[in-house]
């Protein structure tokens, strides 16, 4: 074995003018960003006030810049997705043959849900979850760091197959026996198997770490049926994540074993079995969608309460709604595979258990109706979001149900219509939701607001968009089209896959809105400057401090009497009342050891995958280390003192007051 | 008002699809597509009795009750209904019981593995997804055929799947429903075209580079003595092809867009030692000369076996 494995300078794919091309964009824009950081003296800001933070709210904002990041690889991959089948009809091959299509479907699926989706949720949950619940931090500030390191570990991982190698090309499931070494003897299953594991430990870590936060660290007087209602989503979704992430864990730990020391979990084989990996894949799969569309429902609930000036209607219901549906998740992962071949029993009874997921779902939407109704609604850009995502939303639920009902899945499964369905509920309903949420937390976030005429524009390309990208891939279902297929001839089928063709560059068009929408807010900065904390008139403690909140969000901790409790502050006029004295504040301090420990395991991970032994030795070994000296360290916290916290608040207090008499 | 002209336009123009489309599952050639076509459109619409109120609320209220609509009722505290949540879940509970007992017979009576009744003697076609093609072995007739399936309309077909090595999804979607072919296992589907045609088929399962061209014809001759000729004329014109053991597994050699292939012979229990082909080089580890172990690909299985072969597991056992 040679010193660097199984790469080498071959590894690298010159003869791909795409990949070349995509290579040379990279590494123009990273000496561009390096370039303009050393011009600007910025890496010490970067490393101590980012890199290193262990504060919630930069982390959250890292998790969204990431998030976005990988939206435009992700977008990119659909881009290339749909203008290929758009080419290649007729009997024409188009201009990505397999070898290169089968990569990209396969690292769309797995960026859009585990390095864009995932991300853009913890981002948000990191940024409001503490603040809504009156904490001045998470449980674990330091985990909470590693966390966002080890995702991001996972996302240079993927993106490193670009340069290095391939990614797989299998599918986003990586289903056995195509994802053994039979039949994927390369490196992109590999790429896979570590990026996801390893970002996988990073949620599995958020979670336990967030739900330890809202277990313990409630502002007192905050019963569990007072949470603000994301808080609540993300619990139920922090509380899925425990629960499947493991499941996750072990079936990759498996077709590691499988690939790396010839186990037989899922080969055909010694008595290896396809079927478990697909039970455990969905086991996972199933519960994950919730995760990624509960915390969504949440932020449409905080919109919709917030724009109408009205309490949420039905709030226990919306709790135990959430709670059903988190539970339901579990039991109905084997709809995915209806076309396995198990007993009509057994079928209908994983069909008959999902279609009950449409009865909390409904209530949802019934809720959200009637908090608008006899309320005065805003028409911002948040409530436009919220209203494309209950029309659009309703449409992929009745799809859903429809695929639910084993008899129709026998015709429908893995056509273009399932994968209408999914993108529907995922983008109408989760991207849309957290587009809400970066809009309506954008100003406590950054400390001004977004421009609306930008924010509108960029919300009407994506809703046009996404029905003239997806409405035809429904159509194409029920016209016999299945999915990954490279190129098609069949004249019938043509003019639908141009319509979704032209879609995709509608919703181009709502990505670069947005793009010139943060471009032009960032400008127009001062104009659109939150001075009060609480652009929105909002209902829940992130809008009782200053945006962007100190570092200790809350100079004293309020006590909660209500659900709105913000709400129920400024009625009883203790809004932006400062204190004559403070006490000290105890603050965690920033550490380097997340970073360093994400960067070890980077280094195994990438060695893991190409058969460098020694430097797999040295990455995982340098990790356990980082880890067992930080678990040595004492210094770890400080204190901020009452005159430093009396002059910041004093500032924000005066601003609030003024905002008030006016 | 736009997303609502938008939903027209997506529905308009989805029914125009679902009346002009020939060749997809809302064209059905066959009594089980037939049948799952009708279960699509009752549940459709009798989802739409929730869906279509909906969204017109949605838009309704968020028009009445914009804040320009100052002489509106504002009841900012108002929060909780006991009549209102009552509806709300009450409505989705009844959708819901009678789209579940809709769900409980259908998937009874469509339940691919039972036998369609009624119908006369069944027809057997073994099926076998191979990278990148699919194989058809007739097991009564003794002829076999690679990506062209041929059986006569009105007479119910029993397909018994299987793979030689990637999973695949056998499906006909004129005809009906789909399963999954994988290896080392057999499942089963029952189809009957019940008017003749030709119809595609094609695998709606992912399975690598070839998968593409994974397509074949499924044909459904007039009568029973049309097929009988196509029968014979195989037998004679391809009796010199003869689908031995050995053959097998060259055809099983990865290779893409196969032409049509015809064999007017085909070594007995054939498709049996496709199925039991893992279990069997496990039940025989000794015995590594059978004519499988000559393809490289198994080669290799019988190297790895080597390894694995002084513990054997038990669950494979009882498999």
């Amino acid at each position: 074995m040679s010193f660097l494995g199984k790469l080498s300078l071959d590894a690298i794919p010159f003869h791909e003018p795409i990949l070349v091309f995509t290579m040379a964009a990279i590494l123009i824009a990273a000496i561009v960003i390096t370039a303009l950081i050393t011009k600007h003296k910025k890496w010490g800001v970067l490393w101590r006030d980012w890199i290193t933070s262990v504060d919630h709210k930069r982390l959250g904002v890292m998790y969204i810049i990431l998030a976005l990041v990988m939206l435009f690889r992700g977008f990119s991959d659909a881009i290339m997705m749909r203008t290929q089948l758009a080419l290649a009809t007729s009997g024409a091959p188009g201009y990505l043959p397999p070898e290169h299509y089968d990569q990209i479907f396969t690292a769309h699926g797995v960026i859009m849900i585990i390095f864009m989706a995932m991300p853009f949720m913890v981002g948000l949950m990191n940024i409001i979850l503490p603040l809504q619940i009156g904490a001045r931090d998470v449980a674990f500030p330091f985990l909470n760091n590693l966390s966002f390191w080890l995702t991001a570990s996972g996302a240079i991982l993927i993106n490193m197959s670009l340069v290095f190698g391939e990614f797989a090309k299998t599918g986003w499931v990586a289903y056995p026996p195509l994802s053994e070494l039979t039949f994927s003897p390369g490196v992109g299953v590999d790429y896979y198997i570590w990026a996801l594991q390893i970002s996988g430990l990073g949620t599995l870590l958020t979670a336990v770490n967030f739900l330890a936060t809202v277990i313990k660290m409630r502002a007192p007087g905050m019963t569990l049926m007072k949470m603000p209602i994301f808080t609540w989503t993300c619990t139920w979704a922090n509380i899925l994540i425990a629960a499947s992430f493991p499941i996750l864990t072990a079936m990759l730990t498996m077709l590691t074993l499988d690939r790396y020391l010839d186990f037989h979990f899922f080969t055909n084989e010694l008595g290896g079995n396809a079927m478990m990996y697909i039970n455990l894949f969905w086991a996972w799969g199933h519960p994950e969608v919730y995760i990624l569309v509960l915390p969504a429902f949440g932020i449409f609930s905080e919109i919709i309460s917030t724009f109408t000036g009205k309490r949420l209607f039905g709030y226990k219901s919306m709790v135990y709604a959430s709670g059903a549906i988190s539970i339901l998740g579990f039991i109905v992962w084997l709809h995915h595979f209806f076309t396995m071949g198990s007993s009509a029993n057994v079928n209908a009874f994983f069909g008959m258990a999902t279609m009950v997921i449409a009865v909390p779902t409904g209530v949802k939407l019934f809720n959200w109706l009637f908090t608008i109704y006899r309320g005065r609604l805003r028409i911002t850009v948040p409530v436009l979001w919220t209203l494309g995502f209950m029309v659009t939303f309703t449409i992929g639920g009745m799809t859903g149900v429809l695929l639910a009902i084993p008899g129709a899945d026998y015709v429908l499964h893995n056509s273009l219509f399932l994968i209408a369905h999914f993108h529907n509920t995922i983008i109408g309903g989760a991207v849309f939701g957290y587009l809400a949420g970066f809009v309506f937390w954008f100003p406590k976030a950054m400390g001004f607001k977004l421009n609306e005429k930008w924010g509108k524009a960029s919300f009407w390309c994506w809703l046009i968009g996404f029905f003239l990208a997806f409405m035809p891939l429904y159509v194409l279902g029920f016209l016999g089209m299945t999915r990954r297929l490279n190129h098609s001839n069949n004249p019938d089928w043509n003019i639908w896959l141009y319509i979704a063709a032209a879609g995709a560059v509608v919703i181009m068009f709502g990505i670069i809105s947005q793009i010139i929408q943060l471009y032009v807010s960032f400008r127009d900065r001062e104009a659109l400057d939150d001075t009060t904390g609480d652009p929105w008139n909002g209902h829940t403690l992130e809008w009782a401090t200053s945006s962007p909140p100190q570092v200790y969000n809350f100079a004293t901790i309020p006590h909660i009497d209500d659900i709105d409790a913000w709400t129920d502050i400024k009625e009883k006029g203790q809004a932006y009342q400062g204190k004559a004295s403070y006490s000290p504040i105890h603050m965690p301090k920033n550490t380097s050891a997340g970073v360093l420990m994400a960067a070890s395991l980077t280094a195994f991970c990438f060695a893991m995958i190409w058969h460098i032994w020694w430097l797999a030795i040295v990455g995982l070994i340098g990790g356990i280390a980082i880890f067992i000296k930080r678990c040595y360290t004492s210094d770890v916290d400080y204190y901020i003192q009452p005159d430093e916290i009396a002059k910041i608040e004093a500032a924000y207090n005066s601003s609030g007051n003024k905002e008030l008499k006016a | 008002m736009l997303i609502r002209n938008l939903c027209n336009i997506a529905l308009a123009s989805t029914v125009l699809a679902l009346s002009g489309c020939k060749g997809g599952i809302l064209d059905p050639k066959g009594q089980i597509g037939i049948d799952e076509k009708n279960l699509i459109i009752i549940a459709t619409v009798l989802m739409l009795l929730v869906v279509v109120p909906v969204i017109v609320m949605t838009l309704y209220f968020a028009w009445k009750y914009r804040d320009t609509q100052t002489h509106e009722i504002y009841a900012p505290k108002w929060a909780h209904s006991n009549k209102i949540e009552a509806v709300v879940w009450a409505v989705p509970i009844i959708i819901v019981i009678i789209l579940g007992a809709i769900t409980w017979v259908s998937t009874q009576a469509l339940d691919p593995y039972k036998p369609i009744e009624g119908k006369g003697k069944h027809l057997t076609v073994e099926v076998v997804s191979l990278n990148w093609k699919w194989l058809f072995i007739y097991p009564e007739q003794g002829i076999a055929t690679v990506n062209e399936l041929v059986f006569p309309a009105n007479v119910p077909v029993e397909y018994k799947i299987t793979s030689e090595s990637t999973m695949n999804s056998f499906f006909i979607p004129q005809l009906g429903s789909q399963i999954y072919s994988m290896a080392g296992m057999e499942t089963k589907l029952h189809l009957i075209a019940n008017e003749p045609g030709t119809f595609k088929g094609i695998s709606a399962n992912y399975s690598g580079a070839g998968f593409t061209g994974m397509k074949f014809h499924a044909i459904a001759t007039p009568t029973q003595a049309d097929f009988d000729k196509w029968v014979s004329d195989i037998k004679a014109n391809s009796s010199a092809n003869n689908l031995t053991h050995a053959n097998y597994v060259e055809l099983a050699k990865a290779s893409e867009n196969n032409p049509v292939a015809y064999y007017g012979k085909v070594e007995d229990s054939l498709f049996h030692t496709i199925v039991m082909k893992y279990m069997q080089a496990h039940g025989d580890m000794n015995k590594k000369h059978n004519a499988m172990s000559e393809h490289g690909e198994m080669g290799m299985q019988h190297h790895a076996m080597d390894k694995h072969s002084a513990k054997p597991s038990h669950s494979q056992d009882e498999e």
